[in-house]
């Protein structure tokens, strides 16, 4: 099948049911969106699908013909991801770092949508966890994002 | 799997550390002859140094922190690449090592590329002779030698200086990045004079900056790491690449010490797309495929027979019993006895308590937890042609994995070259325990394909396999005189503490890990005894985010507020009156009390109508002081934790943002655990496979956190830990005043509320 990820179209031949997750991986080699639990708890796989946030660990592929999809890779080139991780940066959220690809693009996707979230839309739609509990950070982040 | 004997590591022991850095601190180093000129060229090159692996337990020939070539390289643009001997998992050491290098080198820190430098006797710097990430040791236990090394270094650049130049040495400074010449207007670019410069013999003699000429220690600088992290470019274990790999996942027997037996359907498997083969693990089914996520189906589709464990076999780790509950663990140790030792004892605590006008007794407990650090555990071997075998993966003890590796890959160490990547989160998860490492795995994957192997545990097996924290048990008594003061206190410490269970120590005296945060509490109670006994039990445990502290500090801090409860104290007063003349902790208490607002218990109705409490816990880990506030309320049936104040005293900070960042972080891991965090074992397996079972710390859970440090000029504490333990016993404390009765038993979680007041 074809997919089309950050602009590029890719033709991919794996089973339908292999989450996009590992095709991004796995067959494109692109490695920042990352695996941390395979059943949509925790978000690190989040990428953008159609410009909203997707779980890619159990999103199978084949549901993808057709889609724009965005990930971290692609995400300082998109004008609402560029302000994103300018605010990252600025509020130094990253601690070990392992969830923040898919922190980011949870952000951008609610950026997208909702372009002046008050603290309530922030915790209310941002649902990745965070092991090195980064959140007082990530709330700023956004918050400074949506005012960029 | 690891030969019994090789895998003991050596290298953690927090304790020694901690009782070194008090006794001896590293402030006058000489080199051991000169070899900085042997090495000669300035870009590393640097391959193992020879015999690393057995150099750290002979006298080490290398005094560790002083070869300067072995740890920089500086580029002909200026730009510096230092070989940490701390791994970077999110607690910002790469970032540190290069403001505490840079600062004596004469180099600004946001110059440098950090990269964790591999195994050798070069790296041993924790007090000159050991090497680990942990114990919240790295830079208080290297920070001048690692000075010494960046003073060293601008020493030779100085040299080759004024060779170049003509001049006297004398009349050379530098100013960052270039050697300055004032005299004639002339001056160097450090990336001109560094071949030059790193042949040169290292010096004998170096002096250090004064504090007060420091330029960037002390100030919060932009962490090194953090771009890369924001945009999906680190590179963490699980994302090694290597040319021709194969990928690899396992299925774990349900138990440990279980064997497979029988695949009923292992043709089907084989046969299954992209699947290559299929390995006899010790314990374990491998799956090898083209693929990772072709490999973890593949393995999740075998149909395996698990023979028992045989009895009286000899292995590193106990068996897992099919009748083993963690309820009935629970049980056994709050009743149980074993053999007792003494770790603390003052006065005559039998005789106060019985002299005393109340007494109270209560058995406190905290369950087994997972590490669930988000990045699961993976590890990528490649054996080459030349018979060497480079294997990277997560760790936290570069030094002693290489050893465990060559006993697995049967190869001098010397032929192992050992990559250790970033950590996506650690918290005590990637030392070396017995079963719960992928790297011997991966190790004998390759060997048996031929072709590389990265090899990643499925979320499911890294919460099968994960070495857990103790359950914590104490069983707690407490004298009161007429006026309600505390005149004795008891403490038995139930089970094992994790330091003796991982290095394999014999259990015939007190494990400090076991007791620590509960013997040796600053609190003027004239009566004290406290004891380990100890009760062995089969799950893994080790090391786990602040260690003992991290459930002793709920332990003992949420009943010494039942004690100031049954006397009618106010628990923040009455600390306060127990440390009465210990200026730094009354200090520290009277800050975070400032800090909250000046100190109020409750109940009282918060501006949006909540009805709200607040506790405290003062802990002292890691040789830092803690102070710690919560507040708290019981909204829509749940708790919510809205602010928490910490004050922390860790002596001085290198990076006062990073302070601040891993206190927060500590701050959410300990409110973690409060709330949520529990294996539960049942019939020998645990009940949770993966976060939905095994919920974290959520973000709209996250309390506002609040952080002083108070730099009272101490000798260095530690910082990425001590942050955890206060949390716990702080929103507990809180909780008992909201709902009027003591909670003793961790998670709240499982607190019912039914009746409470909110």
């Amino acid at each position: 099948m074809q997919l089309s990820i950050n602009g590029t179209t890719h033709d991919i031949d794996v089973e339908p049911e292999t989450p996009l997750l590992w095709v991004i991986r796995e067959e494109l080699g692109m490695t920042g969106t990352k695996y941390g639990c395979g059943l949509a708890q925790c978000g690190a796989c989040t990428v953008l699908v159609d410009g909203e946030a997707v779980r890619s660990c159990v999103t199978p592929v084949d549901s993808m013909a057709g889609a724009d999809i965005v990930t971290i890779e692609a995400a300082a080139a998109d004008p609402v991801g560029s302000k994103v991780i300018d605010a990252w940066i600025a509020h130094q959220v990253p601690q070990c770092g392992y969830c923040q690809s898919g922190q980011v693009m949870a952000a951008v996707a609610l950026l997208k949508a909702n372009p002046s979230p008050s603290e309530e839309d922030i915790l209310g739609s941002m649902a990745n966890l965070c092991r090195c509990a980064t959140y007082n950070g990530i709330v700023a982040a956004v918050q400074q994002a949506a005012k960029a | 799997m690891i030969p019994a004997g090789t895998a003991a590591p050596a290298g953690f022991d927090p304790h020694v550390v901690d009782a070194e850095l008090a006794a001896d601190p590293p402030v006058n180093l000489s080199r051991r002859g000169v070899l900085g000129a042997s090495l000669g060229a300035l870009v590393l090159g640097f391959t193992l140094p020879g015999g690393s692996a057995r150099s750290q337990a002979l006298a080490p020939a290398i005094e560790a922190g002083t070869r300067v070539p072995a740890f920089l390289e500086i580029r002909p643009d200026g730009s510096v690449v230092l070989q940490s001997p701390f791994i970077e998992g999110g607690q910002g050491i790469y970032t540190a090592m290069a403001q505490i290098v840079g600062e004596e080198l004469d180099a600004d820190p946001a110059r440098f590329t950090v990269v964790s430098a591999p195994p050798g006797p070069d790296y041993l710097v924790v007090n000159g002779r050991l090497r680990f990430t942990g114990g919240s040791t790295s830079v208080r236990s290297s920070y001048t030698r690692m000075r010494r090394l960046g003073a060293l270094a601008r020493r030779m650049l100085i040299e080759a200086a004024a060779s170049r130049l003509g001049a006297p040495i004398a009349e050379l400074t530098t100013e960052p990045g270039r050697v300055i010449h004032a005299a004639s207007g002339r001056s160097l670019n450090y990336g001109d004079l560094a071949a030059d410069a790193l042949a040169l013999p290292v010096p004998d003699q170096v002096t250090l900056k004064a504090d007060a000429a420091f330029r960037w220690i002390g100030k919060g600088i932009a962490r090194l790491d953090v771009p890369d992290k924001s945009t999906g470019r680190a590179v963490y274990a699980i994302d090694i690449q290597v040319e021709g790999m194969l990928l690899a996942a396992v299925r774990h027997a349900p138990r440990l010490g279980c064997e497979p037996g029988i695949i009923r359907n292992e043709a089907a498997v084989l046969a299954m797309r992209g699947v290559y083969s299929l390995h006899r693990l010790p314990g374990a089914i491998g799956v090898v495929a083209d693929r990772w996520w072709r490999a973890r189906r593949a393995a999740e589709a075998l149909q395996v027979s698990w023979n028992e464990a045989e009895p009286g076999k000899a292995r590193g780790f106990p068996a897992m019993p099919a009748d083993f509950s963690t309820v009935a663990l629970r049980q056994r140790l709050a009743d149980g006895t074993g053999p007792v030792f003494e770790a603390a004892t003052t006065g005559n605590s039998a005789a106060a308590l019985a002299a005393a006008a109340t007494r109270l007794e209560a058995v406190y407990d905290a369950p087994l937890i997972a590490h669930a650090q988000l990045e699961p555990p993976s590890a990528t071997a490649r054996f080459n042609a030349d018979g060497t075998l480079d294997l990277w993966a997560p760790n936290q003890a570069p030094d002693a994995f290489l050893r465990a590796a060559a006993a697995v890959a049967q190869l001098d160490p010397a032929k192992i070259r050992l990559h250790s990547p970033l950590l996506g989160g650690f918290f005590g998860r990637h030392f070396l325990y017995e079963a719960s490492n992928p790297f011997p795995q991966a190790i004998l994957l390759a060997k048996a394909v031929g072709r590389p192997v990265k090899l990643i545990w499925s979320r499911e097996e890294e919460f099968l396999r994960d070495t857990l924290r103790p359950m914590g048990v104490v069983r707690f008594r407490a004298g009161l005189d007429a006026r309600g003061k505390p005149v004795a206190l008891e403490a038995e410490v139930k089970g094992e503490g994790p330091r003796f269970r991982v290095n394999k120590m014999p259990l015939d005296k007190v494990d400090p890990t076991a007791v620590e945060g509960i013997a040796g509490k600053p609190y003027a109670i004239p009566n004290g005894r406290v004891t380990q006994v100890v009760l062995q039990y089969p799950a893994l445990i080790g090391f786990w985010r602040s260690v003992g502290e991290s459930m002793n500090g709920f332990l003992y801090e949420t009943f010494f507020d039942e004690m100031a409860d049954a006397g009618n104290q106010d628990p923040y007063a009455l600390r306060m009156e127990l440390l009465s003349g210990n200026a730094r902790l009354t200090h520290l208490l009277r800050a975070v009390g400032e800090m909250s607002g000046g100190w109020k218990r409750g109940p009282y109705t918060a501006g949006d109508g909540s009805r709200r409490a607040r506790g405290v816990a003062m802990v002292s880990p890691f040789g830092t002081e803690v102070a710690t506030i919560a507040e708290v309320s019981i909204t829509g049936g749940e708790i919510v934790v809205h602010d928490i104040w910490v004050a922390i005293d860790p002596g001085r900070v290198v990076n006062p943002a990073i302070v601040e960042a891993q206190v927060r972080s500590a701050v959410g891991n300990g409110l973690s655990t409060a709330l949520y965090e529990e294996m539960v074992f049942e019939a020998g397996l645990p009940r949770a496979r993966n976060y939905d079972g095994y919920p974290i710390l959520p973000m709209h859970r996250m309390p506002r956190v609040h952080v002083r440090i108070i730099e009272s000029g101490a000798p260095m504490g530690g910082v990425g830990e001590p942050g955890v333990p206060g949390v716990p016993p702080a929103v507990t404390n809180a909780l008992s005043v909201l709902l009027g009765r003591r909670i003793r038993s961790l998670p709240l979680s499982k607190v019912s509320f039914t009746g409470a007041p909110s």
